[in-house]
């Protein structure tokens, strides 16, 4: 009896996937986007979460950045235990095309949260955004990450369509060595020199912000990057106290 | 009445110096003087070519390679029930690795747990799976590691609890549970099981994880292959001698070698430890070598599995168990349990399922996981973890559903399971 029911599923088993069409939910088994799934249930479909929650959006984030940050959680640069779980036993080969199959991704950004800090606060995570603070050596962020803060291919993260809560913590993982990159580590120089204010004040105002042009990462830098960094190669550096 | 009990006293210290002759004596079982002179390492490279192949049999790196660091430099943390332990740096730095070491002496830490220095080592490094391994193994295996480039990277000392961080008391756990010796060939058996036996026995140390242990760490005696659930890491190795768990004795000897070789096979895929073990260690063996462990495997006496009695869940768990099944596990496992060849194991059928022991569930409900990139299978498949997606009572009701479901016959996962999953403690 047990058996004539087994076989029973295993027939239903058998018709069951034909009654799906391939969609988004269901991409055939051979593809990518099935082989990321188990990306995709935090980092939301398609990898396109929204800054409404936690994890961050990896939909059309730059190639080289997503491998960098695969490499960093499995070899424990990053330190988040259930990413370096997922990950340990992956190769760099593979990581690098999970990485280029969401940077490939031309997804719609959600609206931004609407801001919640007050008018101050905002205006001082512009000024140190936009401009940086000349006094405190502080280079502005769009000096790296984008004039319009969307990033630069294929190092350079885009810095908007994310939620506060993320941009903060990543900010006070840098300032803890909690979250490295590659030597020289330019972003934690950075991060160590705000304030616990400068980073919240930033964070309000990047969340706060809506994503132009598709989030689509600038390809090429605008200005030399002010420190070296080992997550950017073979990008064109400053010498030391150079530009600053 | 001071004579008596001067006499008492006198007895007491001799028993215990009989006690201590007898564990001095029992912990310098089988070894030799070291000699004199040592043969300095081999450098042909098909001898260190050979110790390479060995090392990952192995699977040497595994523990002493921190992640993201050197390999073999050493500094992982191996926790036990009684600490941490941490291994050591293999690589030929005169002062923080091997490099001073003679092949003698690494024969020594190999068969008898002995360091350079005449300290005894922890078991946490398999020495007593290790002992079967022959010296001209060994010897190719040093050979092999005094041929890396050199790291300076000193090992951080171990953090263990008194009295387990003493000489004294890994002495008397020697002496109850350690004796070193080469495994002889079965003249009964084939050279590809006697061959099987070797690896499984020796540097494959599968022992170690699945086999039972006692309270103070030792593998249970007479309880070989029979499973174990693996301390602090809370992950449970399933039977090698049972068709309910993890045995191989009814499958095809190529789905055997499939399964070792890739980490998936027609029949199951592996997870946990033993994905990083088929990552880092089996995918490099030969076939010969892996159809030999297979065959040594599907050779073990059987357990015989008596029925277990089935705890039914509820009519509301299983309702509530199918709903979050519904929405979270049917896109991948299809809406019958059918898994999707390949890509999503089957549950319907899947002993890994239906097994008695649950962290194994538990721990992939929670943190999901892919199957090992290998060589046979580069792009694996895998799932997402559920640890924030879905709370305890979601995860038990959904673990009990696909136990009971689709004529599956495992008991019922209660809430305090997942609870304890979480935690990561056992039972």
């Amino acid at each position: 009896m047990s058996a004539l029911l087994r076989a029973l599923a295993v027939w239903a088993a058998i018709l069951a996937p034909s009654a799906w069409a391939a969609d988004a939910d269901h991409p055939p088994v051979e593809s990518m986007a099935s082989r990321v799934l188990a990306c995709t249930a935090c980092h939301g479909r398609e990898g396109r979460a929204t800054p409404g929650g936690y994890f961050p959006r990896i939909a059309g984030k730059p190639a080289g950045y997503l491998y960098h940050q695969l490499l960093n959680f499995r070899d424990g640069r990053r330190s988040y235990p259930p990413m370096s779980y997922l990950l340990e036993h992956l190769t760099d080969d593979y990581l690098r095309e999970v990485a280029e199959h969401f940077a490939a991704l031309d997804l719609p950004y959600a609206p931004p949260q609407p801001a919640q800090a007050p008018a101050a606060v905002l205006q001082r995570g512009r000024a140190l955004v936009l401009q940086g603070d000349a006094g405190r050596d502080l280079p502005a962020c769009v000096h790296c990450h984008g004039e319009s803060l969307t990033g630069v291919a294929p190092f350079i993260p885009g810095l908007l369509g994310l939620s506060r809560d993320y941009v903060n913590s990543q900010l006070g993982a840098w300032q803890t060595g909690q979250r490295r990159a590659q030597a020289p580590d330019c972003m934690a120089q950075v991060a160590r020199q705000l304030s616990v204010e400068d980073v919240s004040a930033v964070s309000a105002w990047l969340a706060s912000q809506p994503v132009p042009a598709q989030g689509r990462p600038a390809t090429a830098l605008a200005m030399r990057l002010p420190l070296p960094c080992g997550g950017v190669p073979q990008q064109p550096q400053a010498a030391a106290g150079g530009v600053r | 009445m001071t004579s008596r009990l001067a006499l008492w006293g006198a007895g007491l210290a001799c028993a215990v110096a009989v006690a201590a002759a007898g564990v001095w004596a029992l912990n310098r079982l089988d070894e030799a003087p070291l000699p004199a002179q040592d043969a300095p390492a081999s450098s042909a490279p098909e001898t260190i070519a050979r110790g390479e192949y060995l090392a990952r049999a192995g699977n040497c790196i595994s523990c002493h390679t921190s992640p993201g660091g050197a390999a073999f430099a050493g500094g992982r943390a191996i926790d036990t029930p009684f600490g941490s332990i941490y291994a050591s740096n293999l690589t030929p730095h005169d002062a923080t690795g091997i490099g001073r070491w003679t092949s003698s002496e690494f024969w020594r830490a190999l068969h008898n747990g002995r360091s350079r220095d005449g300290r005894l080592l922890y078991p946490a490094f398999p020495y007593p799976n290790y002992t079967r391994v022959t010296r001209e193994d060994s010897d190719a295996i040093f050979s092999y590691l005094r041929s890396l480039a050199p790291v300076e990277q000193p090992s951080p000392a171990h953090a263990l609890r008194f009295p387990y961080n003493t000489q004294a008391a890994l002495a008397v756990w020697r002496a109850l549970f350690f004796r070193p010796g080469v495994l002889d060939a079965q003249p009964g058996q084939t050279d590809e099981w006697n061959r099987g036996a070797y690896l499984v026995q020796g540097l494959g140390h599968c022992a170690a994880c699945h086999t039972p242990r006692n309270a103070l760490g030792a593998t249970r005696e007479g309880a070989a292959f029979q499973g174990g659930l693996m301390p602090v890491q809370n992950w449970y190795a399933p039977a090698l001698n049972s068709a309910r768990e993890a045995g191989l004795a009814a499958w095809p000897l190529e789905d055997a070698v499939a399964l070792l070789k890739t980490g998936v096979s027609p029949r199951a895929a592996v997870s946990g430890p033993m994905a990083e073990v088929v990552f880092r260690s089996l995918q490099y063996l030969s076939e010969e070598d892996l159809r030999a462990m297979a065959t040594y495997l599907r050779g073990l006496p059987q357990a015989q599995d008596a029925p277990l009695p089935v705890a039914r869940p509820s009519q509301k768990v299983m309702e509530r168990g199918e709903q979050v099944y519904a929405q979270h596990c049917a896109q991948c496992h299809g809406r019958q349990g059918e898994g999707s060849a390949g890509a999503f194991p089957a549950l319907a059928g899947n002993r890994a399922v239906e097994m008695p022991e649950t962290v194994n569930l538990v721990r992939m409900l929670l943190q999901g996981g892919y199957l090992p990139a290998t060589q046979g299978n580069p792009r694996p498949h895998g799932m997402p973890p559920f640890m924030h997606s879905l709370g305890d009572e979601d995860m038990a009701a959904v673990l009990s559903y696909i136990r009971a479901a689709w004529g599956n016959q495992g008991s019922r996962v209660d809430t305090i399971d997942v609870h304890r999953g979480r935690e990561r403690r056992g039972h």
